[in-house]
């Protein structure tokens, strides 16, 4: 029932698709495919939210597809929570879409894509069987593309598509191949036949690595993310907002499906590769965007840094499990998929915000704003809440789940294998240093655009956004401070997840006093982000209420303290490049490979001094790009078939039946 | 009765740590002063100088924006809320399970960011370089720190507060490798997070050195006591800590005859004192040191924290 009318709902997200294609030039039409949009999805978080909390699974079997499996959809509580992120990621960024898309300069390149993508992320989640998932996969990535191609003019982004396709295609046909690996020689392509039969070691390894391969470079882990910070902030903002915070949540999704759920028991040592993949991307993420000046790349950054928190999660669950600890499992991935949900609440926010200034300003080059806190009276106060919330500072929801996450490598001393009790500590060093790098990065990423003096007159003259655009982010932001205030509802709600995927959940939340949150017993651990919330703000507005009244209330306005210089510039502010500087020389020799050259003329020579920074992405240059030489080299090679004669075709067609048949005679 | 009696303890805590938040600078001012052979102000200068800037009138720079304004109340109110959730002369307080040892560290995290937020909000070299520094120490400081704190949890088997000192004052635990280092590495952490000689000097009055003074630059008046307040506050908070885990002895149970009160808050002084005296020594006997040494500073709490971490995962009794 309920999956039937997602699908519905998925299949009305196809016709606005189809109309946006039909009515291209109608004046009306963007209210049309967004209002569409914003009503479909919260139709969908509704009946994802009832399925999450009912619990009972609901499938369907349609006459689609290929003949003799047809289409298979089933919603059960994985699914659930996922589609309830998604409704609610799509239905905020359809309503900041209303708004904000109306500044729009070629709305044929986004409207028809923009539902066609948030139903190939619906079908992704609703998917029973490996063709429709596969299918689905492709939809939203090829939508996702045609999106990024939005600026199509402007070379970069040509560039970021080129890329983004590429990966993309590479990760399907991973996943492809881990499919037909799970799927057997029979063709069991359904997911409840691959969940019956149990795979070889062999088998399973390999299934492993193409998922993280697969799954993993649309998510964004190190070293499959390079393509990731070029196509998120190439597409318009609230698309961009949906592909950080929706899509990759998508991917995340594909992961849990294929290792927790239709693999069975995931080798031993996956929790190791997943721990390290996740610290290292949480780490690098971070650092690289700490490093960015254009505030959409730093946000895209960030995005790697979160799905690496959210793999750690993950790792430590498949830790605990293959250990036999199934609470502290069942802890591990609660904490991972409320970060999931929280990440969604505030880059989506984050991206929307970025998007604002862009609207307003003209440019997303950090260098270029300041100042914008007089400007933008709302974007900014909403803003700060979404910075607040993603550097993990209580009360708000990034805290919560990262606190969780704690607590669940405090369990892991008991874990049996030698290889995971050493690099579960260092995994949780650099968790910890990747929550105190994204402070130092959302300190500059807010205090160079929103605080200051402006940079640019474009700056100065910013003008605040639309009031559907402030309506979503302020929804958005009151979200992120729910969610941190009140943590354990959400507990409560996953328990049906990870009952589903192993077998346990987390103890009851909801019927502690004063909504406090428990993970494992109350002697070790609590946290109550409500009544800490409240104290700050009794104890702040207690004490400027007693300064106000008992002391004194004089204000006078005077010009900042220059060192007597009375008007400084503007360009004499702290840049972004500068504050990251010291960050950058402290931890950039040894994991950006950075380089800082300083030529200072000496007295009496007349040209400038000159401060040099190189920085190598050290992925880039040392991983993708032989591998792209070496692909050019190949094709180079190859390119002398193209010119043979029609002989020496038929002898090469010949050649190759003789050999495949050799082949096939030795194989049997 | 109990939930008054738990009511009050609370209070006076909550009023306990404020009072003797400035008392603790000035003391380590004194003592410092002692030991370079000067006389030094008396130690309740820091309250007159409290008294004198809530008096005073506020001179608020042109382009100051509301955050600018609002930031001193938050700063105060997170780090107040800290403290008053570290057992000081007594443990097991009302409201003690409302936040672990995580969530006390990152109560001063958010105050520190906003902190910095004021910084750069006027626009001026100074709040930038003091904001940007601030944030590469920290940066350091905050993963040792959570780590001491693993270290901690994993051999009390707890993160809040009242269990660990419980745990740690009973007679079971013995000498361990683990928290000698955990101790060390939280001494540095204490001094970089408190901004103490050798990492920043607060008493500084040149610009190009300062960390911490030069991010409150710009702030006068009311707003600046309170962030003088918070930072004396947060020694006070870092000396309760280090004393609850590290020194347990004499906390008053919140439950017990008020006579066990005043021992412990007897104790807490003495405590507080002995403190001053130590940080004013190291202060007195370091130089400080170029903003680029400080990383290997923290780097050594990093890896001493680190390495307690792994003891305790290669075995609980060490």
């Amino acid at each position: 029932m309920t999956t039937g009318l997602v699908l519905l709902a998925t299949a009305l997200l196809l016709a606005t698709a189809a109309l946006a294609v039909a009515r291209a030039g109608h004046e009306r039409i963007h209210d049309i495919v967004y209002g569409a949009s914003l009503a479909l999805m919260t139709a969908i978080l509704v009946l994802a939210l009832v399925a999450l909390l009912a619990g009972g699974d609901s499938a369907l079997r349609l006459p689609l597809g290929l003949p003799w499996i047809g289409a298979r959809f089933r919603i059960d509580a994985l699914s659930a929570f996922f589609l309830a992120l998604l409704g609610a990621g799509g239905a905020f960024a359809s309503l900041y879409g209303l708004g904000y898309g109306r500044h729009e300069t070629a709305p044929e390149r986004v409207l028809p894509f923009y539902p066609l993508f948030l139903a190939g992320m619906t079908l992704v989640l609703l998917a029973d069987d490996a063709f429709t998932f596969l299918l689905a996969w492709e939809v939203m990535s090829l939508a996702s593309w045609a999106l990024v191609l939005t600026q199509h003019r402007v070379a970069d982004n040509r560039q970021a598509g080129y890329v983004y396709l590429a990966m993309a295609s590479a990760g399907t046909v991973a996943l492809l191949l881990a499919f037909g690996l799970l799927a057997g020689a029979t063709g069991a392509y359904g997911f409840a036949e691959i969940r019956e039969a149990t795979p070889t070691p062999l088998t399973a390894t390999l299934v492993l690595l193409l998922a993280l391969f697969g799954a993993g470079s649309k998510a964004g882990l190190v070293p499959l993310h390079v393509w990731l910070p070029l196509a998120h902030p190439a597409a318009p903002s609230h698309v961009s907002a949906l592909m950080s915070g929706v899509m990759t949540k998508v991917a995340i999704y594909g992961f849990l499906r294929l290792v927790l759920d239709l693999l069975g028991e995931p080798p031993w040592w996956a929790a190791l590769v997943v721990l390290f993949m996740g610290g290292a991307t949480a780490v690098i993420g971070i650092l690289m965007a700490l490093m960015q000046r254009d505030l959409k790349r730093l946000l895209a950054y960030s995005t790697i840094e979160n799905v690496g928190v959210v793999f750690v999660g993950i790792g430590l669950a498949l830790a605990f499990q293959a250990s036999g600890m199934a609470a502290a499992a069942a802890l591990a991935l609660t904490a991972a998929l409320f970060h999931a949900l929280n990440h969604m609440l505030f880059k989506s926010l984050l991206f929307m915000g970025a998007g604002a200034v862009l609207t307003a300003t003209g440019t997303a080059d950090m260098e270029r704003l300041g100042g914008l806190i007089h400007r933008l009276p709302v974007t900014s106060v909403v803003v700060l809440v979404g910075a607040v919330a993603i550097a993990a500072l209580p009360p708000f929801n990034g805290f919560a789940s990262e606190w969780l996450l704690f607590q669940a490598i405090l369990q892991s001393p008991e874990l049996a294998d030698w290889g995971l009790k050493v690099m579960v500590p260092a995994v949780g060093a650099m968790l910890a240093l990747a929550a105190a790098l994204a402070a130092a990065c959302f300190v500059k990423a807010y205090g160079i655009t929103f605080l200051g003096r402006p940079r640019s007159p474009a700056a100065t003259d910013a003008v605040e956004v639309d009031r559907l655009s402030l309506a979503a982010m302020a929804g958005l932001a009151a979200l992120c401070l729910l969610a941190g205030i009140l943590p354990g509802l959400i507990i409560d709600a996953l328990a049906p997840v990870t009952t589903a995927l192993l077998g346990q959940t987390m103890p009851v939340q909801r019927s502690l006093p004063w909504l406090t949150i428990v993970p494992i017993a109350e002697s070790r651990s609590s946290y109550n982000g409500l009544l800490v919330c409240l104290f700050i703000l009794v104890s702040g507005w207690l004490a400027a209420l007693a300064i106000h009244r008992f002391a004194s209330r004089r204000l006078r306005r005077g010009p900042a303290w220059g060192c007597g210089f009375a008007e400084p510039v503007a360009a004499g502010q702290y840049s972004g490049a500068s504050f990251a500087q010291p960050i950058q020389r402290v931890l950039g020799p040894l994991l950006l490979r950075s380089a800082e050259t300083v030529d200072m003329p000496r007295p009496g020579e007349l040209r400038p001094a000159r401060h040099t920074l190189r920085q190598e992405d050290i992925f880039w240059d040392r991983l993708y790009a032989p591998l792209a030489g070496l692909v050019e080299n190949l094709a180079g090679r190859l390119n002398v078939l193209q010119f043979l004669t029609i002989r020496r075709y038929l002898s090469l067609v010949f050649a190759a039946l003789v050999l495949l048949l050799l082949a096939l005679a030795i194989w049997s | 009765m109990e939930l008054i009696g738990g009511l009050a303890v609370q209070g006076v805590q909550m009023a306990l740590v404020l009072l003797l938040a400035p008392g603790l600078t000035g003391l380590v001012r004194t003592f410092k002063a002692r030991l370079l052979r000067r006389r030094g102000p008396p130690v309740l200068q820091p309250y007159r100088d409290l008294a004198r800037l809530l008096r005073k009138e506020v001179v608020l720079a042109e382009n100051a924006s509301w955050l600018f304004r609002v930031a001193p109340y938050l700063i105060f109110a997170a780090t107040w809320v800290a403290a008053a959730l570290v057992p000081t002369f007594a443990s097991g307080l009302l409201f003690s399970w409302t936040a672990d040892l995580i969530v006390i560290v990152a109560l001063l995290a958010s105050a520190r960011f906003f902190l910095a937020l004021a910084g750069m909000d006027v626009g001026t070299g100074f709040g930038g370089i003091g904001a940007s520094r601030e944030m590469m120490i920290s940066s350091l400081a905050e993963p040792a720190m959570l780590l001491i704190i693993f270290t901690i949890a994993l051999v009390a088997g707890s993160t809040r507060l009242a269990t660990v000192s419980a745990y740690l004052a009973s007679d079971e635990v013995g000498l361990r490798v683990s928290l000698g280092l955990a101790l060390i590495a939280l001494v540095i952490v204490a001094i970089a997070e408190n901004a103490r000689v050798p990492v920043d000097n607060p008493a500084t009055h040149l610009e190009l050195t300062m960390v911490h003074e030069a991010m409150v630059l710009e702030y006068s008046g009311r707003h600046l006591a309170m962030i003088e307040l918070a930072a004396s506050l947060k020694l006070l908070l870092f000396v309760a800590l280090i004393a609850s885990v590290f020194l347990p002895f004499g906390l008053a149970d919140a439950g017990s005859e008020p006579l066990a009160w005043l021992q412990g808050l007897a104790l807490f002084v003495a405590k507080l004192v002995a403190a001053a005296a130590l940080l004013a020594l190291f202060e007195t006997s370091i130089a400080k040191m170029r903003v680029f040494r400080v990383p290997q500073f923290l780097g050594a709490a990093l890896m001493l924290g680190l390495l307690g971490t792994l003891l305790l995962f290669v075995s609980r009794s060490l």
